[in-house]
């Protein structure tokens, strides 16, 4: 039987949490690519495009993340893909990413007086150029306090992750409370992790928000 | 690629499934309950309470917002017992899931309360209503009002976080389909299934919150 003093479980969790922030910033860079594109579509002028890019989002933000990670861990090997639970946590939470980030930025871009495509089509931008240059940047900046709460979120969501299987700071945790029995103080410290990683950017979104206002 | 996806376990299961989502209605109905009536009690703590009690709120606001529901469940149902508080899982989940749906609520009913017009109260004041009478039947109509459709999405996404509970053996919809996949071996098709009906019970919900909404505090409500 190891013996586990508290420094050796701090340790652990703290390794493990790592993996937490890796998983993290995996999603959310994916998570912005991916939204992007559904953004693209979300805001095309083709009915079709739009009506396809809301059922995405609809269906992603109309069902648990659990049951969105469980599908990519169970459906993507009978594709004949060979998955292990990295991949199918970072696949499952960019996907999830996409559809809330793009729900964001399409708020952004809506929010947008119709005047700026107006002068940007006079002055003689097409309607990518329009995109890059003008729409999309306000967007962006418009939206940048959402998008930081969003990511908060994203980091709470990757504890789900160790339901299928991922080695992060919640799986960890239970197989350290397993051999040490003492729940209150590893599930105390997972929480006070999360709490050091998240909290700080809540603050971030908060006085990015308070700004926004006072504009 | 010999892989055939097979949903004939399906007329079996319907019994299990209707009784998982039947106790993840239950669950929801529950939280909502306490949790609109915990933050309506924390957004008024938080406003007019001594100081000791604001502090508090915050403090449980921000502890609760900035950590994993996942932990909190774990928390509460194995961490607790070693102090003394033991609970069963179904008590558990509810504790966690209230818990947790409050400390967004109460901002949320907290932005409604500041929406009120500070001379709505006054009016009220003034013809003679004591305070509490002022609070309920003046200023928390008007303000619920104002915040029904953030309280419907975040109702909605408690619902789908509930699926979590399953993890401390709570016999809602998301155990029900991990017994189900484990006597079937059809894991995707299963979860498959159940997503469907996750996602039924939400558009589900939020039809009726928004009539509900509408009936209860009148026209105007979205």
């Amino acid at each position: 039987m190891i013996e586990f003093t508290f420094w050796d479980i701090v340790r652990n969790l703290l390794l493990a949490a790592r993996w937490t922030v890796l998983l993290s910033l995996a999603a959310f860079v994916g998570g912005g690519v991916v939204g992007l594109v559904v953004l693209f579509f979300r805001i095309a002028k083709n009915k079709w495009a739009q009506r396809l890019a809301s059922g995405y989002i609809a269906l992603f933000q109309g069902t648990p993340l659990l049951m969105q990670l469980f599908l990519m861990f169970f459906g993507l090997p009978m594709l004949g893909l060979r998955i292990e639970p990295w991949t199918a946590a970072a696949l499952g939470l960019t996907f999830f990413a996409s559809a809330y980030l793009a729900e964001i930025w399409r708020g952004g871009v809506d929010a947008l007086p119709r005047g700026q495509w107006d002068a940007g089509a006079s002055l003689g931008l097409h309607y990518l150029q329009e995109l890059r240059l003008i729409i999309l940047p306000q967007a962006f900046s418009i939206t940048r306090a959402p998008t930081v709460g969003f990511l908060v979120q994203l980091i709470k969501s990757t504890a789900l992750t160790s339901i299928i299987g991922f080695e992060e700071l919640v799986r960890t945790s239970n197989a350290i409370n397993n051999a040490t029995f003492e729940p209150f103080t590893v599930y105390g410290l997972v929480a006070l992790i999360f709490f050091v990683m998240c909290f700080p950017l809540t603050q971030y979104a908060r006085s990015l928000e308070r700004r926004a206002t006072t504009n | 690629m010999g892989y055939s996806l097979d949903f004939g376990w399906v007329a079996d299961a319907t019994g299990a499934i209707a009784r998982g989502a039947a106790t993840t209605i239950l669950l929801i109905a529950v939280t909502t309950l306490a949790g609109t009536f915990l933050s309506i009690l924390g957004a008024a703590g938080r406003r007019n309470g001594p100081l000791l009690l604001k502090r508090a709120i915050g403090v449980y606001v921000e502890v609760i917002r900035n950590t994993p529901f996942l932990v909190q469940l774990f928390f509460i149902f194995f961490g607790l017992p070693s102090i003394g508080v033991r609970l069963d899982p179904l008590l558990a989940a509810i504790l966690a899931m209230t818990l947790n749906m409050a400390a967004y609520t109460i901002e949320i009913v907290g932005a409604g309360l500041d929406a009120v017009p500070r001379g709505q109260t006054e009016a009220a004041l003034a013809l003679g209503l004591r305070p509490r009478q002022v609070f309920v039947k003046i200023v928390l109509p008007q303000a619920l009002k104002v915040i029904f459709p953030a309280l419907t999405s975040q109702i909605i996404i408690m619902m789908l976080e509930s699926a979590v509970v399953s993890q401390i053996a709570v016999r809602e919809l998301t155990y029900e389909a991990d017994m189900l996949q484990a006597r079937t071996f059809r894991a995707f098709e299963t979860y498959f299934v159940v997503t469907i009906v996750y996602l039924v019970l939400s558009m589900g919900l939020r039809r009726l919150l928004v009539s509900g909404g509408r009936r209860a505090l009148g026209a105007g409500v979205s």
